[in-house]
Parts: structure tokens; C-alpha cells; sequence
């Protein structure tokens, strides 16, 4: 965008900031947390004092929270990347596959021989690599992104076990098994939750404060507004799924770390928690609006009842059908708002 | 006439929806076999009404009688049965489905009561078409690949599909070219004659005289009018009665004739063309100018526009902007060069539906308030709120949700994205549809001052009226080819419609 702006451009701007300047600074300021997000925040606490009630010793316990935060961080990063694409308007089913095929090409014994800065180098591009075809195909391929990311999907998992044979591939690299030791914490922290929080607190600004941002909300609330507004739909929707398949690399190097192995089962069904944290988080499945707070905490909402559940020693099966019922709560929540408001 | 009870009368109707009071108070009383007009400013209660009627939305609180009997509406098949049916604006027709498929849709004729009688639907539904004049839509046909006046037709078919006593049409004509606009009539007028009432709504006033009966006018959500005869009410008395002040339906003044003759053309297009679509097209627009392109739907005036802009990839010819030649078929490079739209359809084409009006603004020119990416929102937001002030949009208040506002100033906020990027040529396709009458002449007046800044703006309308009012020069387009131009003074609207008629107009 090159287009010089005339003077009475550049002035218009600064006369207006001056009359109306101080009236915004308080109110832009602060995160907005909208009805949604606090009624998280307030199932996040009440499930909180359901752990602390039902299993008081474990739950509150120290090493128990740094599990479970341990264990919101490798799907949170997924989801992440999968509000943006959401946001957008796309879906990307092949997360998980990908988190898988990044965690095996990461860990075969060649790649291990290159040490940290290997496997992490791998992680991360096969994620990308991966991001990338997906994104080809449905910004220039023309391909419906529920089709192109299945298609993903398949292959991916498909490379994953042909690389493993199905074997488990032990993680030899000391370094990078000392990142998820007690040793590594920062102040209590695990690594890898400040990992999360990085990538989070990056994915919000990303969304909520630069153009990237606003170009991806623009072409999820009207594809064809935004392409006759002169942004380049096309090459948007490229990165977003490279921006995807890059948070499944970051997520496929943690699960490395927490695993201390790579598994082409790594990652089974990580798509649908991300979607559906995403979905309760109050990012809109049709587009347009998109929330990382709300994903995160929809994260954490599904990490803790996960925990509390295994702690009581309840069975996967009901924790299923609670995790179920969430969900169609949260959307029974987000369809009321969207009503009042309308 | 011998009294009889009215057909519907609807009384004391109210309606709220969570911040607003949509209906306050509406009565509305219509004959069998009338054409009721309902005449109202966009948000005057028009919509929230007909849905009422179509059992769509509960009333609050009135009464509603139908052939003398109290009734409630309770759900769209409850109106249906008792012979309501309504022609939304917004075509609410399946396109995957076929025509037939689509009049039938809901009450499928059937054997065995579940299997569908594909056959039996098509030859119904061709009987029927055949009755509105278009024989010529295949029943079988996907409802997707018709135009948009061919999907209207189907939408009358399938009104007519059931056993109607009323029909709700919701401004049936805004699609429509004159000649479909004729053809609507003489539909209108077969079926009161059968006894068939009508509940027409419409912007045009043109045609409400000549098919009106009696009009009842909302204003506010309240009927301030209830039956006045459609003919000889005089218009200044139906205009103040709907915006409760006088309005003149007026025209910016025009500069002088050939004033723009001197200066250098801005915009340049040569030989351009897409088959089957429009032939070549040559066409000069300087600073300061607005020239209109008149013709009917799929004549090729959206098409043009499109194409000039980069949306459609030309077949040929190019599009020159300061003399240097575009990437044909590519937006950006439009934009780039300086070329703004405003598209026709403005929800679908232009705005941000869940976005603030600083947004909207903002989006083309994301990157001049934006360093290494990182957008500076205050910036953003104050050179919007600039732009919106000087089209004097309302509210004066660049937060606002784009969606509360009305059709006239959300067209407005479309014009501040492109005042704000600083754009030279303005393409506006419909600019003033779904506008209502008294916002039509503030917007006329933002375009013609936007011309005098020295703006070039391309103009396509299907109000002749509009076209020959606002613009400097006019060319009529005809079946994708320009028939005749000239200075928009030398035109009047019976020669302009005489030329897309039949394009033998002896100069």
C-alpha cells in the first residue's frame, strides 16, 4: 500500500485523536472479558472447588496443578493455532496427525543424532510443512478446508506409522529430557507451561492487535467483502494454515519433551478437543469472531475435569459424557447471548 | 361496496424485542381482493409486521380477525393453512433444490403419503409458472442457476403453490427490471381479481400509485395512517407522514455542463469485454465527474463495473488508471491504483456484519495505521471516525455494531472506507437500494459533494431517475452494449427507457 495519503489526510487523523483521545484511553485498555469468557472463568473455579472437595490431598496438590497445566499446554498451543484458522472461517482436521508425524520424524534415531536443535528443528517444520499443503490446497487449490485437512489427516498419520512401524521411539537426547524434569522449573513452572503461556499471550496479540489479526477476523466474517475491500483472501488463508501447522510443531516438540518419546498414536483426536475448546471458548464456528482467552480457558475447563475424573477414579467413559454435555451447555450459553445482543 | 367483514384486520399490535419496541400500536385492515400498500421508513416496523403476519414473530399484545374471526398466528404453517402467504425480501429459496422442488417444499405431493411424486410437483409447478407468465423456467431446473428475477417468479409460484387469500410481497420489485416490474403487475392484478389480496411493500411511490389501492403508512412502529387512497394522496402529505417532517425528493445541483471537458481523464477504459456478457466497452471518466450507466438487469452494468474494478477477468481490453495500464482481474491492483467500490449487494459484498463502523472503515487501509504489522488503534479509530463525520453518518460514533445501523448510513460507512483511502474513481453499484426515501436525498448529496473534492465516480442504477438525477453523463447499456451516451441534461426517462427498450433511437 504505497498510496500517498494527501494532507489533508495525514492531518485529519491527529485533529481527531486530540478531540476524542481521552475519552477511549480507559475503556481500550484492559482485556474485555464478555459474558462468556467470566462464565468459564466461574465453571473453571467451581470445578476447582469440586476437585479440592472431592479429592482435597491430591487436587491441591502442587505436583498434581503443574500436571495438569503440563498437560493443557501441548493441546492448548494446538488450539491456538486452531482458533485462528476457526476465526477465519476454515477448520483444520489434521491437527493431531500432524502433531503425531512431527513427533516420530522428530525423534527417528537420524534426527536424533543432530541433538536439541534437531529435533526441534524437525518438529517444527514438519508442522509447517505440513500447514503449508494444507494451506496450498485450499487457498489456491480451491479445496473446501474440511476435505483438504481430512486428506491431511489421513496421510499424515499414515507417514507417522510408516516411519515408526509402530514402535515407540525413545527420546536419547539428555537435553532435551531435561526439560521436562522437576530440575527445569522456573519458580514452580514447568517449561512447558511457559511455553504455553508464550504462544498465548503471542496468539493474542497477533489477533487482537496487529493487522494479521484483523485481516483474519475480516475474512471469516465475509470472505468476498474482504476480497472486494482489496485484502488478499487468498494468501491470508495460506498463512493461517501455515500459522496452524506451526503451533502443531511447537506441540509435537512438547509432547517430546513430556513423553520422552515420539508415537505415531501421539496426538489421537487432539482436532476435536481444539475445536471443541475453541467452540465453548465463544469463537464462532461460522467465522468472524474469534476468542484466544476463551480457548484457553476452554482448555483448561476440559484439562481439569480430565484430572478431577482421574483422581476419583471414575471411569473414561463418563468423563466422556461429561466433556459432551459441556459442550453442548456452552453452545446452548453462546446461542442465548448472541440472541440478546442481536 | 356491500359491507363485509375485512378480510385481516390486525389492531392495537405490539411487539418488543430485547432494547427495542419494534411494533408500539399497528392496526391494518384489508379487503379481499384489495392491493394494500404498507409505506414506511426502514425500521419503522415493516419487516417485524409482516412476520407477525406470517406467524413467524408473536405479537405482544393486539388482535388480529381473519374473515371476521379472531385468530392467532401461532406458527408460519398456522398462517399457511389459513391462506397467508409471504414473498420475503431476502428469497428464502433452497439452490441446491429444483423449482419444482422448492414451490413444493413442505407439502410435497406424495403416494403412500411418503413418497414423493416428482412428477406430479413439476406439471404443477409448470401450470403454475405458466400462469405468471414465465413458461419458460424449466420446473426441473436447480433454483441456484436462475437469476434473481427468475428466482422471484419461483417464489411467487410457491405462494401460489398453496390456497391463498393474501400475499405478503416485501418490496418484490427492488430486483426487478421495468418490464419484470410490469409483469409483476399484471400477476398482482390476476390474482385480485380472483379475489386474492395483496399486502405490497415497496420504497417506490411511482408504484404504489399505480397499483395501490390503500395505504396504510408505519412510522416509528405505529400506524400514523391507515387507509388513505393510494392514487390521489398527495405525495409531499405520504413523505411527512412517514418521516414526520417534509422532504424534498431533490437532486444536488450539477456543475455547469462540459466542465469537466479540460482535465485529464482519470479513469480509462478501452475495448473492454467478457463474453457473453457485454461487448467492448470504451469509456473516459475525469476528476470531478459522475457518469451513470443506465440499463436493465443483465444488460451488463454490474458486470462492467466489476470487471473495471477486477473482480470478473476481462476477455479483453484494459482498464487504465492516470495511464497506466491494471493487472486485469485483479482487485488489488485496483484498489491499489485507487479505485473504490461500493458493490450492490451491500451485507454480502461490503460490510462486516459483526464489526464496529471503525472497522468496517478501517479495513482497506489496515496498513497505513499499522508498523511492522502492529496496528495503532487509536489512529485507526480516529481517521475513521474522521471519515464517517465528514458523510455525516449516523451515529456519530465509529463503535457502533455496523448492523444497528440503517441501510442509508451503513452505504455510508462503505463511502468512508473509500474516502479514507484516499481513493481517485468511486464505482457504486445501487447505491441508494434498500435506502429509504429520506436518506436517499442526504446520500445523493454526499455523492455529488465527493465529486466536487474531485472524485470520479461510475454510477449503475436501475432507478432511471437516479441516474439521469445525479450524474453529469450517461450511458445506456443495452443486452451488454452501450446504445447511447450523452449528457445526462439531454435525457429524460421516457427516451432513456425507450433506448433499453429497443436501442433504435434516432439521435
Amino acid at each position: 500500500m504505497t498510496q500517498p495519503a494527501t494532507a489533508a489526510q495525514k492531518e485529519a487523523p491527529t485533529s481527531a485523536t486530540k478531540s476524542t483521545g481521552g475519552q477511549e484511553g480507559s475503556r481500550r485498555l484492559g482485556l474485555r472479558w464478555d459474558m462468556r469468557s467470566l462464565s468459564l472463568l466461574a465453571v473453571l473455579a467451581v470445578l476447582v472447588a469440586v476437585g479440592g472437595i472431592t479429592a482435597p490431598d491430591e487436587f491441591l496438590a502442587t505436583s498434581n496443578l503443574q500436571l495438569v497445566l503440563t498437560q493443557a499446554s501441548v493441546i492448548g498451543v494446538v488450539t491456538v493455532g486452531m482458533t485462528f484458522v476457526i476465526t477465519s472461517g476454515g477448520i483444520d482436521l489434521s491437527v493431531g496427525a500432524i502433531v503425531a508425524l512431527a513427533s516420530v520424524w522428530a525423534t527417528t534415531v537420524a534426527t536424533q543424532e543432530f541433538g536439541f536443535a534437531g529435533i526441534l528443528f524437525t518438529a517444527v517444520i514438519v508442522g509447517v510443512g505440513c500447514g503449508l499443503v494444507n494451506g496450498l490446497l485450499i487457498a489456491y487449490g480451491r479445496m473446501v478446508p474440511f476435505i483438504a485437512t481430512l486428506a491431511m489427516l489421513a496421510s499424515a498419520r499414515g507417514l507417522a506409522l510408516q516411519i515408526t512401524d509402530g514402535s515407540t521411539q525413545i527420546v536419547t537426547v539428555g537435553s532435551v529430557l531435561d526439560l521436562g524434569a522437576r530440575d527445569a522449573y522456573v519458580l514452580g513452572i514447568p517449561p512447558l507451561v511457559l511455553i504455553f503461556a508464550a504462544v498465548t499471550v503471542i496468539g493474542w496479540l497477533l489477533l487482537n492487535r496487529t493487522t494479521f489479526g484483523r485481516r483474519t477476523v475480516a475474512v471469516g466474517g465475509n470472505a468476498e467483502a474482504a476480497r472486494l475491500a482489496g485484502i488478499d483472501v487468498r494468501r491470508q488463508r495460506l498463512y493461517l494454515y501455515l500459522l496452524s501447522g506451526l503451533c502443531c510443531g511447537i506441540a509435537a516438540f512438547m509432547l517430546i519433551v513430556l513423553a520422552g518419546s515420539g508415537q505415531n498414536t501421539n496426538g489421537n483426536l487432539y482436532e476435536l478437543d481444539a475445536i471443541a475448546a475453541a467452540i465453548i471458548g465463544g469463537t464462532l464456528l461460522s467465522g468472524g469472531r474469534g476468542t484466544i482467552l476463551g480457548s484457553v480457558l476452554g482448555v483448561l475447563v476440559f484439562t481439569t475435569i480430565t484430572n478431577i475424573f482421574a483422581l476419583n477414579n471414575l471411569e473414561t467413559a463418563v468423563q466422556q459424557i461429561a466433556k459432551g454435555a459441556i459442550i453442548v451447555a456452552a453452545v446452548l450459553v453462546q446461542r442465548r447471548s448472541m440472541h440478546g445482543d442481536a | 361496496m356491500a359491507p363485509q367483514p375485512p378480510l385481516l384486520t390486525m389492531s392495537g399490535i405490539t411487539k418488543s424485542f430485547p432494547g427495542v419496541r419494534a411494533l408500539d400500536g399497528v392496526d391494518l385492515e384489508v379487503q379481499a381482493g384489495e392491493v394494500h400498500c404498507l409505506l414506511g421508513q426502514n425500521g419503522a416496523g415493516k419487516s417485524t409486521l409482516i412476520k407477525v403476519l406470517a406467524g413467524a414473530h408473536q405479537p405482544d399484545s393486539g388482535e388480529i380477525t381473519w374473515r371476521g374471526e379472531p385468530v392467532t398466528l401461532g406458527s408460519p404453517i398456522a398462517a399457511m393453512r389459513l391462506g397467508i402467504a409471504t414473498i420475503y425480501q431476502e428469497l428464502d429459496l433452497i439452490e441446491g433444490l429444483s423449482v419444482a422442488e422448492n414451490v413444493f417444499l413442505g407439502h410435497e405431493p406424495t403416494s403412500a403419503g411418503f413418497v414423493v411424486r416428482g412428477s406430479a410437483a413439476r406439471t404443477a409447478t409448470a401450470r403454475i409458472l405458466q400462469r405468471l407468465g414465465h413458461a419458460e423456467i424449466d420446473p426441473a431446473r436447480l433454483v441456484g442457476d436462475l437469476s434473481a428475477a427468475q428466482q422471484q417468479i419461483v417464489s411467487m409460484a410457491r405462494a401460489l403453490s398453496h390456497d391463498v387469500r393474501l400475499i405478503v410481497m416485501d418490496e418484490p420489485s427492488a430486483a426487478l427490471d421495468p418490464e419484470e416490474v410490469d409483469n409483476l403487475f399484471r400477476i398482482v392484478g390476476d390474482l385480485t381479481a380472483d379475489g386474492v389480496a395483496v399486502i405490497y411493500i415497496s420504497h417506490r411511490l411511482e408504484e404504489i400509485r399505480r397499483i395501490g389501492e390503500r395505504v396504510t403508512v408505519l412510522k416509528e412502529g405505529r400506524s400514523v395512517a391507515g387507509g388513505l387512497p393510494a392514487e390521489s394522496t398527495p405525495t409531499q402529505e405520504v413523505v411527512a407522514l412517514m418521516t414526520g417532517r417534509n422532504v424534498e425528493y431533490v437532486f444536488p445541483e450539477r456543475p455547469e455542463a462540459g466542465f469537466a471537458a479540460g482535465r485529464e481523464p482519470v479513469l480509462k477504459v478501452e475495448g473492454l469485454t467478457r463474453r457473453g456478457e457485454f461487448a467492448p466497452v470504451d469509456l473516459e471518466l475525469r476528476p470531478g465527474e459522475i457518469v451513470g450507466l443506465a440499463g436493465l438487469v443483465g444488460s451488463g452494468r454490474s458486470e462492467i463495473l466489476e470487471t473495471v474494478y477486477g473482480a470478473r477477468k476481462p476477455d479483453g481490453g484494459r482498464v487504465l488508471v492516470d495511464g497506466t495500464p491494471l493487472r486485469p482481474g485483479s482487485v488489488r491492483a485496483a484498489v491499489r491504483a485507487g479505485i473504490g467500490l461500493a458493490p450492490e449487494e451491500r451485507k454480502a459484498q461490503a460490510l462486516l456484519m459483526l464489526e464496529s463502523v471503525s472497522s468496517n472503515v478501517s479495513v482497506s487501509t489496515l496498513s497505513r495505521f499499522a508498523r511492522a504489522g502492529w496496528l495503532d488503534r487509536r489512529t485507526e479509530r480516529a481517521a475513521a471516525h474522521q471519515a464517517v463525520r465528514e458523510l455525516s453518518l449516523r451515529p456519530d460514533n465509529p463503535d457502533a455494531a455496523i448492523r444497528t445501523l440503517s441501510g442509508g448510513n451503513q452505504q455510508k460507512a462503505v463511502l468512508a472506507r473509500w474516502l479514507l483511502r484516499g481513493c481517485k474513481v468511486l464505482l457504486l453499484d445501487e447505491p441508494t437500494r434498500g435506502v429509504d426515501i429520506g436518506a436517499r436525498a442526504e446520500l445523493y448529496a454526499v455523492i455529488r459533494r465527493l465529486a466536487d473534492d474531485g472524485l470520479a465516480v461510475l454510477l449503475v442504477s436501475s432507478e432511471v431517475p437516479e441516474v439521469l438525477g445525479l450524474a453529469d453523463r450517461v450511458l445506456v447499456l443495452r443486452e451488454g452494449s452501450v446504445v447511447h451516451t450523452a449528457d445526462a441534461r439531454e435525457l429524460d426517462e421516457h427516451r432513456v427507457l425507450d433506448l433499453v427498450m429497443e436501442g433504435s433511437l434516432t439521435p
